[in-house]
């Protein structure tokens, strides 16, 4: 027992994150430069073309450019909060890819709390950028964080409570139960509007247009990461893309099935491709909203989180529960 | 021999969750700035997180670690953030109230201390919890049998505190309109 412990499981775990910190820079390398092409083919330009095929290398010599910049730290910001944010903001979403269920055999780690695990520790994120824009030391910079926490507050709520309903009808919290009874229908059609709302919800949780009034670049420069420069910035701009990633697997396993295929057919496709099939999928969705759609104003964005969504999402709970205890 | 490995390795991790905690709940107090107050603050209650843990339940660890450290922090951090601006350094603290408190700590440590002393704690080795005696059914269930009333009362304090919330909202927004 203590052989195996000692032996596999926590070789298991750290071989897991090795592969989860490489398998992040990659996905970051892939979305940053899928976003780019994304939003040049919506406005009717072709993005990156220069660097390999089709541009598909310029995120690389980015990313080296950037590992080359200097770390400048302003005279009066907070030196230790200020190199501590960038740490803190990447660590919650490496420990969420611990649960992922890629595929029935490929979970680092299936806990019968997974789904409390991720978003336990999505929290942090909230902190970490608070504690990067306070420590910057700029007003631009602290009305991001300002603005990332008033943010993060309301859409949690609803966030929370379209899992919640989900979990009741599973009765577990655990990633690949909620996978295993999705086999022949996905509980987006039994449970539309909780996927609706936790794909709004997650979108503003993760930043991104149109909820990304924390760096809303026309009015705050760029938000909580203002000061930030070279890898400090890098480490926030990865952290966004593993979020992505991170955020579209959870709603990959909780309402589109996860693993599993097309209405109990897998035609022949190993779960782990429809797993990453289906999330990059939901990647691009949201890619396509932010270049779709305006973005909110402040007001906009907090009455639609109280008075719309979490209105909404308490219904829907209601509904479920009482549903659940009937059948 | 192997298990012995292990003990090392869980005995150092249960004293640096120690140490983490202790120093969370020392920089939640002594330093003048007001966030480095709370970022302690979510430290210390990240560590209890772990205590948890270590006693065999992880429900209730990230329970802590949703309920405390992401929503009390953020609504401190909320609080704070409508409060004195950060960049004006604050004013030193006042002898008299710094006293109090200490009065007050000390009073609530000597309780809890004597408590602790005056348990006859058991040792568990008799009977080993498993992880399925902490899951979430039987956590469910003891909330709403045994600790009904407690669960109800926590509820109670919750609901004082949105009504609270909602009254002094209204009145301000009231005047000043």
């Amino acid at each position: 027992m203590s052989e195996g412990l000692l032996g596999s499981e926590l070789f298991r775990l750290i071989l897991g994150l090795v592969i989860v910190i490489a398998f992040s820079q990659l996905n970051a390398l892939f979305l940053v430069w899928l976003e780019r092409k994304v939003s040049g083919h919506i406005q009717l330009r072709p993005g990156p073309m220069e660097v390999g095929p089709h541009g598909l290398l310029q995120t690389i010599a980015d990313g080296v450019k950037l590992i080359g910049k200097e770390l400048i730290l302003p005279l009066k910001a907070d030196k230790k909060l200020f190199f501590l944010a960038p740490v803190l903001v990447f660590t919650p979403v490496l420990v969420g890819f611990l649960v992922l269920p890629f595929s029935p055999g490929l979970i680092i780690h299936d806990m019968n709390v997974g789904v409390l695990l991720v978003f336990a520790f999505s929290t942090i994120t909230v902190l970490a950028i608070l504690t990067g824009g306070w420590a910057s030391n700029n007003k631009y910079a602290l009305l991001g964080a300002v603005r990332s926490v008033a943010q993060n507050v309301a859409y949690e709520i609803p966030l929370l409570l379209a899992v919640l309903s989900v979990v009741l009808m599973v009765h577990s919290l655990s990633f690949s139960h909620i996978v295993e009874s999705q086999k022949t229908v996905w509980f987006i059609f039994l449970q539309p509007l909780a996927g609706l709302i936790y794909l709004i919800a997650a979108t503003a949780e993760t930043n991104r247009a149109p909820f990304d009034i924390p760096e809303a670049e026309s009015e705050l420069v760029a938000g909580f990461h203002t000061e930030y420069s070279g890898m400090g910035f890098g480490l926030f701009f990865l952290a966004e893309y593993t979020n992505m990633f991170l955020v579209c697997a959870v709603a990959t396993s909780l309402f589109f099935g996860g693993w599993n295929g097309l209405f109990g057919f897998s035609f022949g496709i190993p779960g782990v491709f429809w797993f990453l099939l289906k999330t990059y999928l939901l990647i691009f969705v949201i890619m396509w909203v932010r270049w779709t759609f305006p973005r909110v104003r402040f007001d906009q964005l907090m009455n639609f989180s109280w008075k719309v969504l979490i209105p909404l999402s308490i219904v829907n709970l209601l509904i479920t529960a009482v549903v659940v205890k009937i059948i | 021999m192997e298990t012995s490995g292990l003990n090392t390795i869980l005995q150092f991790a249960f004293w640096v969750t120690v140490a983490l905690t202790v120093a969370g709940a020392a920089i939640a107090v002594f330093p003048r700035n007001i966030l480095y107050n709370v970022l302690g603050l979510a430290l210390a209650l990240t560590g209890i997180a772990g205590f948890y843990l270590f006693l065999g339940s992880l429900f209730v660890a990230l329970m802590q670690l949703l309920i405390y450290v992401g929503a009390i922090c953020i609504a401190i951090v909320f609080a704070i953030m409508l409060s004195r601006p950060l960049h004006i350094s604050a004013p030193p603290r006042p002898p008299v109230k710094m006293w109090l408190s200490i009065l007050a700590s000390a009073v609530f440590f000597v309780g809890v201390v004597s408590v602790a002393l005056k348990t006859k704690w058991q040792c568990a080795a008799g009977h080993v919890y498993k992880a399925s005696q902490w899951s979430v059914e039987n956590i469910g269930n003891a909330l709403l049998t045994r600790y009904e009333l407690v669960f109800e009362v926590i509820s109670l304090v919750l609901l004082v505190a949105i009504i609270g919330a909602v009254i002094t909202a209204g009145y301000s927004r009231r005047i000043s309109s």
